[in-house]
């Protein structure tokens, strides 16, 4: 990339798209135009940068400066001063909370300190539609050399070495997986990627396939090759249409450098790959729904055995993995089972990605070793508490997983700590909950999910998700007893144990951690009839201090219920049975006289 | 292969490699109550999707296994009663009762009910979840054959199996998600706007009473009581193998005598047999048959061969949905039932001085699909259906037992004449591959001019799917096939169509087995037993008839030459003979 003296990466991930980075992009162009500086200086759309919280993101290049939320307006004043005259537009730098000062490189920035990108190392710096920008970046050099240099067992020594295991959310060894294919005899096999995100809040898939997805292809090559396939379907959801659209484009650039296709690098090894579009059903992220789905049957888990690894995608074997593992793989086999084991913990190595969202500063898509505390990736990495507000829990693993909590914060991550604290890796989505979150009503949030994706095949998920997701409305409803409380457990630990597939019998997690960690809370509700933290409508009242109350009659005519009523300058009174809840009195009262109680 | 040693509540237990931990546990006495789980191993069924949950036996692992698709492994150490998983196994029942409407008294299946009776033995009589707990709700249908009521469908999927798998016809499977999955034909339509064929071996199968035939007794009560109506009733080869189960006796016990003691007592004026009438249909597609190859002998380039028999209605539904370019290898012969219809309605009806329209003719059939058949504009003289009612075994079962009769104390009669006599030929058309056997007993004759030496024809016998055999017709090889089950017609229609098959005739019957596994028997609820005695039953009452073969029944000699004339002319062919309709959908 040395044709131009700047380049300026735009980036071009959903999110970013979303607040107009497509028209950043133009408007970029267009000024370079205007100031003659086309040859000067090139305008990338690349992935994700993975600070999302302050997107639209721009970087430039040599010099690295980051800039944050810029608008299309803002395109003139970087190419007059940034490109023209080399001076840093000082108002759109990151502003470092703490110290209240302009950083201008992301390396100097809390969020991308502490990150290490193996995942993610090309999303945020090429321009996933071009395909000599991934080749500069060494991609497809390994299925360069695992073709030209390794046999398929030596490559998956190497995988099994490494320590790789699935990204998807069970984390089983990938060397181990790729080896039960290989040993498979039946042809034709399948390669198969599963691009089914369907984590509420996570886009650590998608990103790299908007960012990256020549090393998805490529790792899938590999994966071929190793397992003695020559066909590989990526099941991607139809909802991610920029991912379908860099995809499409990079599997027909990668056809045309002979990448793709018959007799790959003149080795005799053939290989290419079709997408299959999924309806977006969480349940198709399992494996067996995935393929059922893929066949054109409905999407639904089938009994393990048989794995698919024996019986998989029109009954041949077929190996599974996850965009974020494959995305792993090249980088494996270029620098070596080592260098990638000694990242990580004891059973989890190399880094993970997670979608970071919720009640903190720097949402976004971060990647950190394996083995990186809790805290640190929500205070130091996500920048803490959104509006000072005391951490509660954190939800990891997506409706899954479990809500942990500050006695947990300090767990280096991985999935068997994960696990045992009562929560689980899944695919990465993370999301932090504060002291305004009531974590019963959280736990009926997730369980209305799951209700709803069940594919309703074995009765405890169909059934008992519904009964549990019951009897956490008649305890946010202010209506349940202790008998519901030890009912829901048992319950939960009938579904976990009796249910057929990975989301039943995870189903049940965001429950069992909330009884086990907010016991009180729960306790509150029954109890008390009280929710602590506000959120249960039907357990709160609102009330207007007659002590504080001037009588301006604010709250009245604002209350869309027509519930409150008094004097003028005399304290105004709320008619609880009136009165829908709904919080507008007390945002509008300027004199703080109205409490929930 | 070495035997794999485990252990089941303690109890050692040696199984060959594969075995689930169901069978190894029923091996040594253990009985791991069962739900959706069903398997007919005689005709090739099985429905194990692990989807109940109710089988489920801890395995020192994680979480529970379902002992009816977890096979058994080395050193295994299986409980399938502890603490744990009884109350995994109570929690799941408690589930599916809290899903499922408590109208049990008023529920078609009642006392037939799985669900019903499985919650029973376990004790389960609460529930412990929040009161009035939602339920899910969809719309009844119904149809000439099969009532659906799927608020009572538990997702075992077990028709969705027999309808996908076993006939290969798709018209229902599951649909919508979570909560409110359940089986169901495409968009919600009703059965009659799907592919469905009528078959019923949904209903066959259904453990709850989600899916029921419907119930035509009401009608047949109602003509009997009816003074102007003359009600005459015919019954089909296979009831009288299966009509004992339904009083307590062991399955396979042939029952004809007291059946027709039951009928008479009931109310019917004239009991006649089918099996009459499955000799005319022998006379009329053996004489076919016959005509078909003389004139491709003869080198007539319009005839079709094979000639597929027509005598199963789900199957001829199935041709008609599937397969229309096959409509003329159909032999135009109408079904043994429809044959019948037509023949009391003129002859009879004369005979006995009455109109046509106050001749009411019930048909006791095996078959929900004879209920739809039933209703075909076809069989019907200026509106009046050549058939009035169709009731199957388990309808006759509950009109004896309204009709306060003690079915095992009934002395045995015989049927009434002209239309009561039968051979052996008429009654194997109850067993998969009796309608070829008998047609063969009798086309030999035909082509040959000379009695075949022997009278069984053991190659077309048996439950293999698609069976096929070359008969000896004096020194010419004449090859024929039958399947049972419409995957396996399917398979077969493919063969002849591969055109790799120089096949003269086949058979085909929709259900599990034939008739005797047809969809309006006892319910076998999932043991293949049944199927086998009443099988036999069939064989059995085939040897002890004097008469065996089509040709030598003596009063339908009598109603050809007084009535009928010759097979496939004149009245004969005008009123035992139909044609097909190209139904065909997507």
């Amino acid at each position: 990339m040395a044709e131009y003296k700047n380049y300026i990466l735009v980036c071009g991930g959903t999110g970013c798209r979303a607040s107009r980075s497509s028209e950043l992009v133009e408007e970029l162009n267009k000024q370079l135009k205007i100031y003659q500086l086309e040859n000067d200086a090139k305008v990338l759309t690349t992935g994700c940068f993975g600070f999302c919280e302050k997107g639209p993101n721009v970087k430039i290049i040599p010099d690295n400066t980051f800039y944050t939320r810029v608008k299309p307006e803002d395109a003139e004043e970087i190419v007059k001063e940034h490109i023209l005259k080399g001076r840093k537009v000082q108002r759109l730098l990151y502003l470092d909370p703490d110290t209240n000062k302009h950083i201008s490189d992301d390396k100097h920035m809390e969020f991308y300190k502490k990150q290490v990108r193996i995942a993610l190392r090309n999303c945020g710096f090429i321009d996933p539609e071009n395909i000599k920008e991934s080749i500069e970046r060494d991609g497809y050099a390994a299925l360069g050399k695992v073709l030209t240099e390794l046999t398929p067992e030596q490559t998956i020594d190497i995988i099994l070495k490494s320590g790789l295991r699935g990204r998807g959310g069970a984390g089983f060894p990938t060397g181990k997986k790729w080896a039960i294919a290989s040993k498979s005899v039946a042809k034709p096999k399948y390669v198969i990627c599963n691009a089914d995100e369907g984590d509420p809040g996570a886009f650590m898939d998608r990103s790299i396939l908007e960012g990256d997805p020549h090393s998805v292809l490529e790792a899938m090559a590999i994966c071929g090759y190793c397992i003695g396939a020559e066909h590989g379907l990526i099941y991607v959801r139809a909802e991610y249409p920029l991912a379908i659209h860099r995809l499409q484009v990079a599997i027909k650039q990668a056809r045309e450098y002979g990448l793709l296709g018959n007799d790959i690098m003149g080795s005799g090894f053939n290989f290419d790959v079709e997408l299959r579009y999924g309806a977006g059903a969480f349940v198709c992220g399992e494996e067996t729904a995935l393929i059922h789905s893929m066949e054109g049957k409905r999407g639904e888990p089938t009994l393990k055995p048989p794995f698919p690894a024996v019986h998989g995608y029109l009954g041949q074997p077929s190996n599974v993995n996850n965009v974020e593992t494959f995305a792993n793989v090249p980088i494996i086999i270029l620098k070596g089972a080592d260098w990638f084991s000694s990242i990580g913990t004891a059973t989890s190595k190399g880094t993970k990605v997670f979608a970071l969202a919720g009640k903190i500063n720097n949402v976004g898509l971060i990647e950190v070793p394996m083995g990186t505390t809790l805290r640190e990736v929500i205070f130091d990495i996500g920048g803490g508490m959104k509006n000072g507000k005391k951490f509660k829990a954190v939800q990891t693993g997506g409706p899954s997983g479990g809500c942990l909590t500050e006695k947990h914060l300090d767990v280096p991550i991985d999935y068997d700590n994960l696990k045992a604290a009562g929560s689980i890796m899944g695919s990465g989505g993370m999301i932090v909950m504060d002291e305004d979150n009531c974590m019963v009503a959280v736990a009926k949030f997730y369980l209305e999910f799951i209700v709803g994706e069940s594919c309703g095949k074995c009765s405890p998920c169909r059934i008992g998700n519904m009964r549990m997701l019951e009897i956490l409305t008649k305890i946010c409803d202010g209506k349940g007893t202790m008998d519901d409380l030890y009912e829901l457990r048992d319950l939960a630990h009938v579904i976990k144990d009796t249910a057929l597939c990975g989301l039943g019998q995870t189903s049940p997690n965001p429950v069992l951690s909330t009884l086990d960690n907010f016991w009180d809370e729960y306790v509150a509700h029954v109890r008390d009839h009280k929710c602590p933290a506000g959120v249960c409508k039907n357990l709160m009242e609102y009330h207007i201090d007659p002590a504080i109350c001037v009588g301006c009659g604010a709250c009245q005519r604002n209350c869309p219920a027509d519930a409150i009523s008094g004097e003028k300058r005399a304290p105004h009174t709320i008619d609880q049975s009136k009165c829908i809840k709904c919080g507008t009195c007390r945002e509008k009262c300027k004199f703080g006289a109205i409490s929930i109680q | 292969m070495d035997l794999i040693k485990l252990t089941i509540d303690n109890v050692p237990v040696e199984v060959e490699p594969g075995t689930t931990i169901l069978k190894a546990a029923e091996k040594v006495g253990i009985k791991i109550p069962t739900l959706c789980y069903m398997e007919l191993p005689d005709v090739g069924v099985i429905n194990n999707p692990g989807a109940c949950r109710m089988c489920v036996v801890d395995i020192g692992g994680p979480r529970l296994f379902p002992a009816c698709a977890t096979t058994c492994t080395p050193n295994m150490v299986v409980k399938t009663n502890s603490p744990r998983v009884l109350n995994a196994r109570r929690t799941v029942m408690q589930l599916i009762l809290s899903d499922h409407p408590a109208d049990c008294l008023l529920c078609a299946k009642n006392d037939d009910c799985e669900l019903r009776k499985l919650a029973a033995e376990m004790g389960v009589h609460e529930l412990p979840f929040v009161e009035n707990c939602k339920q899910s709700h969809y719309k009844k249908s119904t149809s000439p054959s099969i009532n659906r009521d799927q608020d009572k469908c538990i997702m075992c999927r077990r028709c969705e199996t027999m309808c996908n798998e076993v006939e290969s016809v798709g018209a229902i499977g599951a649909i919508n998600r979570g909560f409110n999955a359940v089986v169901a034909t495409a968009f919600e339509r009703p059965l009659v706007d799907s592919n469905c064929v009528f078959c019923g071996q949904c209903v066959a199968v259904c453990p709850t009473g989600a899916l029921t035939e419907v119930n035509n007794n009401p009608e047949v009560l109602e003509a009997i009581a009816d003074p102007t109506k003359t009600v005459i009733v015919e019954t089909a080869p296979s009831i009288r193998a299966a009509l004992g189960e339904e009083f307590g006796l062991e399955p396979g016990t042939l029952v004809t005598g007291k059946m027709v003691a039951a009928l008479r007592r009931i109310g019917f004026d004239y009991v006649f047999d089918t099996d009459f009438a499955a000799d005319m249909t022998i006379m009329e597609e053996g004489s076919e048959l016959v005509d078909r190859l003389t004139r491709v002998a003869k080198g007539d380039k319009s005839v079709k061969l094979p000639l597929f028999t027509s005598c199963c209605p789900a199957w001829v539904n199935f041709c008609e949905n599937e397969y229309p370019e096959m409509l003329d290898n159909l032999s135009t012969a109408k079904s043994p039932m429809e044959m019948f219809g037509p023949v009391a309605k003129s002859m009879y009806a004369d005979k006995l001085g009455i109109k046509r329209e106050n001749l009411v003719v019930v048909s006791v059939m095996p078959c929900v699909a004879k209920k739809f058949e039933r209703q075909r504009p076809e069989f019907s003289k200026d509106g009046d259906s050549d058939v009035n009612i169709v009731i199957t075994t388990r309808e006759l079962a509950r009109l004896i037992k309204i009709n306060n009769i003690d079915f095992k104390s009934l002395p045995d009669e015989d049927f009434d004449a002209p239309m009561g006599e039968s051979t052996g030929g008429a009654v194997i058309f109850g067993n998969t591959g009796g309608v070829m056997e008998a047609a063969v007993r009798v086309a030999y004759e035909l082509v040959t001019g000379k009695k075949p030496e022997k009278v069984e024809f053991d190659e077309v016998r048996g439950f293999e799917g698609v069976r096929m055999a070359t008969i000896d017709f004096a020194g010419t090889p004449v090859n024929v096939a039958v399947a049972h089950e419409l995957r396996n017609a399917r398979k077969l229609v493919e063969m002849v169509k591969s055109g790799k098959y120089n096949l003269a005739a086949c058979e085909v019957m929709a259900c599990p087995g034939g008739c005797i596994g047809g969809a309006g028997q006892p319910f076998h609820h999932g043991d293949s037993n049944i199927l086998i005695a009443r099988h036999n039953a069939i064989y059995r009452e085939d040897e002890n008839k004097k008469c065996r073969r089509s040709n030598e029944n003596k009063q339908l000699a009598e109603v050809y030459k007084e009535f009928l004339g010759k097979p496939l002319a004149g009245r004969a062919h005008e009123l035992l003979h139909t044609r097909y309709f190209d139904r065909h959908r997507i």
